[in-house]
């Protein structure tokens, strides 16, 4: 595994254009920080983000999972180019012949994968947890190892987005095509909620039928796996109980974990697959 | 002999294209090998199915006597096919260090190497800077790393100019003088004769002829001969001879085949005593070129 390793960083260690965009991504989450200082003026007042408990344990852990989560898409682009790239300089090919095999080949790109996923979410575990003790107004230590599941859903996340991005850039051999086929993937699984939405809509809850569909699709899994934080804050909440009934579930499920957790199995080995099957 | 690659039966159909035809042939160590075949005839893809990069159709092959696994035994095989494909970002160096990390070998033969394709002087220039002679000679370079067993080579000198060829045949006559077994794909047949033992004849997918290069054809070899009086007499004459097939006139040059052995002294010695002197006289073998002419052209 570690030799695996070895040989895709040492592929991705001398790419100019991987290392720009990993250092972005991992600027951005950094910056995540930056929200501390975020006051928006308000009614001639200042809201100081950083006072209205975002930074509050466990509730952080949500909130920062979210935000980190949105910015998966640079690492999507290094992961995409460095599966297309191999087709496009018939690397692939060389490897084959020097001595790795089909199998190998893959496993190296997942392992690397999983730990670019790893590493994202202890860094953004390292970022919560020191903006939290700065910012939080509970430090007792139940409450900052309650809701750690986020952390774990924001990793299986990752996993299995990049999974997806591994099986298009195998499938497709050119990276903007391949983006745009998880667009068009995207757009199709939404098409589906329509057309569940006007199948169901002799219900009252057809909205909630449709996603009953789609959620065992890949991408609505995982946008199910982290749930938006923001109608979850304080004063958002305030306002929204007072217009009417709130009752929602922030929570992780293992069914959304389950579920990505198959897909990303699923996109690995087709992706092994397809490449076995390949005359290259 | 120890045999280091054999195929038996090997089959590739692309489509409707049978690319290779039940293909069977044996590869021993110490031997420089040839694959003659024109231009489709399947030399490729019968060297990607071995490399792992084509899959078979039908058939079998194997590696050292099926010792180790397809993609274990490429680590001890120096395999280049087609064009040089390497990371064009990375410097030489950096690309041969990526190469040992797969094979799992170390780096300490790197400087040896390059400096044996004379590419040392570069070696810290991104392969994208590099001319397609010295592509070539890197990844001659990064077939040598592991000291291989077997060295395989598919059209070597194709698209490089009379130097490149040049400098390609020397490296690939210096590696075959060490006693590297080599497997040579080309269709530049002085390319094989100056280098190979034997020679594997494919047309079509399917094998014509395997075994030494100077068995190739069961030809006894032919005299030229030239006669400088009464041409036509000499020409019954000749025909006449149990040991000659055939008699061609090529300019003035007769051309005998023969179908026995016969030495120049004893058709010497017939001619005169049949009353001519002739003033040219030469046996000869048939060249590669004839012989593989002969042999895609009759089946």
């Amino acid at each position: 595994m570690f030799r695996l390793l070895s040989i895709e960083f040492h592929k991705l260690r001398y790419s100019k254009a991987s290392k720009i965009l990993i250092s972005i991504y991992f600027g951005l989450l950094t910056s995540i920080a930056l929200i501390a200082a975020v006051k928006i003026p308000f009614f001639g007042k200042t809201i100081h983000l950083a006072e209205q408990g975002i930074f509050n344990f466990p509730y952080i852990w949500h909130f920062n999972t979210y935000v980190a989560a949105l910015l998966k898409f640079f690492l999507l682009l290094v992961i995409v180019s460095m599966m297309s790239n191999e087709y496009r300089n018939k690397t692939l090919k060389q490897n084959l012949i020097d001595g790795l095999s089909k199998k190998e080949f893959i496993l190296s790109k997942f392992y690397t994968v999983f730990v670019f996923a790893l590493i994202s979410t202890l860094f953004v575990f390292t970022i919560s947890l020191l903006l939290g003790l700065f910012y939080s107004d509970y430090n007792e230590f139940a409450i900052i190892t309650s809701d750690l599941e986020y952390l774990f859903a924001f990793f299986i996340k990752l996993v299995g987005f990049f999974s997806f991005g591994l099986f298009l850039g195998i499938l497709v051999k050119r990276s903007a095509f391949a983006i745009g086929a998880m667009v068009v993937w995207w757009i199709g699984e939404k098409i589906i909620w329509l057309i569940g939405l006007w199948f169901f809509r002799a219900s009252n809850e057809a909205m909630e039928a449709a996603s009953k569909i789609t959620a065992w699709f890949p991408l609505e899994a995982m946008s199910n796996l982290i749930k938006e934080p923001g109608s979850r804050l304080g004063v958002v909440k305030t306002i929204a109980n007072q217009m009417g009934d709130f009752t929602k579930s922030y929570a992780v499920e293992f069914k959304d974990i389950a579920i990505v957790s198959v897909w990303t199995l699923i996109f690995i080995y087709s992706a092994y697959a397809m490449l076995k099957k390949r005359d290259l | 002999m120890e045999k280091i690659l054999s195929l038996k039966n090997l089959d590739k159909k692309f489509g409707h294209v049978h690319a290779v035809n039940n293909l069977s042939f044996d590869i021993e160590k110490g031997n420089v090998y040839g694959i003659l075949g024109p231009n489709g005839s399947g030399k490729s893809t019968t060297l990607g199915v071995i490399l792992n990069v084509v899959n078979k159709t039908a058939g079998e092959y194997s590696w050292f006597d099926g010792k180790f696994s397809t993609h274990e035994a490429l680590k001890k095989v120096g395999a280049i096919i087609e064009r040089p494909n390497f990371y064009p970002y990375m410097t030489a160096t950096q690309n041969l260090k990526l190469i040992c990390k797969i094979k799992g070998i170390a780096t300490d033969k790197i400087d040896e190497k390059l400096k044996t394709v004379d590419l040392y002087e570069r070696k810290d220039s991104k392969f994208s800077t590099y001319s397609l002679g010295m592509k070539q000679r890197l990844a001659i370079a990064s077939a040598l790393l592991n000291d291989p067993e077997i060295l395989i080579l598919d059209e070597p000198t194709n698209g490089l100019d009379p130097k490149g060829i040049h400098e390609i045949r020397l490296i690939i006559k210096e590696i075959a003088k060490h006693g590297t077994t080599i497997l040579l794909a080309s269709h530049l047949l002085d390319e094989v004769e100056k280098v190979c033992s034997h020679v594997i004849v494919i047309r079509k997918g399917s094998k014509l002829y395997a075994g030494r290069v100077d068995e190739m054809t069961a030809s006894k070899g032919f005299f030229e001969l030239k006669v400088a009086t009464n041409e036509t007499a000499f020409l019954t004459l000749l025909e006449k001879h149990p040991s000659i097939s055939k008699v061609q006139l090529d300019h003035d040059t007769y051309i005998a085949t023969l179908n026995q052995e016969m030495s120049a002294t004893e058709i010497n010695r017939y001619l005169f005593e049949n009353g001519f002197t002739v003033s040219h006289l030469v046996k000869r073998k048939p060249s590669l070129e004839q012989q593989f002419l002969d042999l895609t052209s009759n089946n």
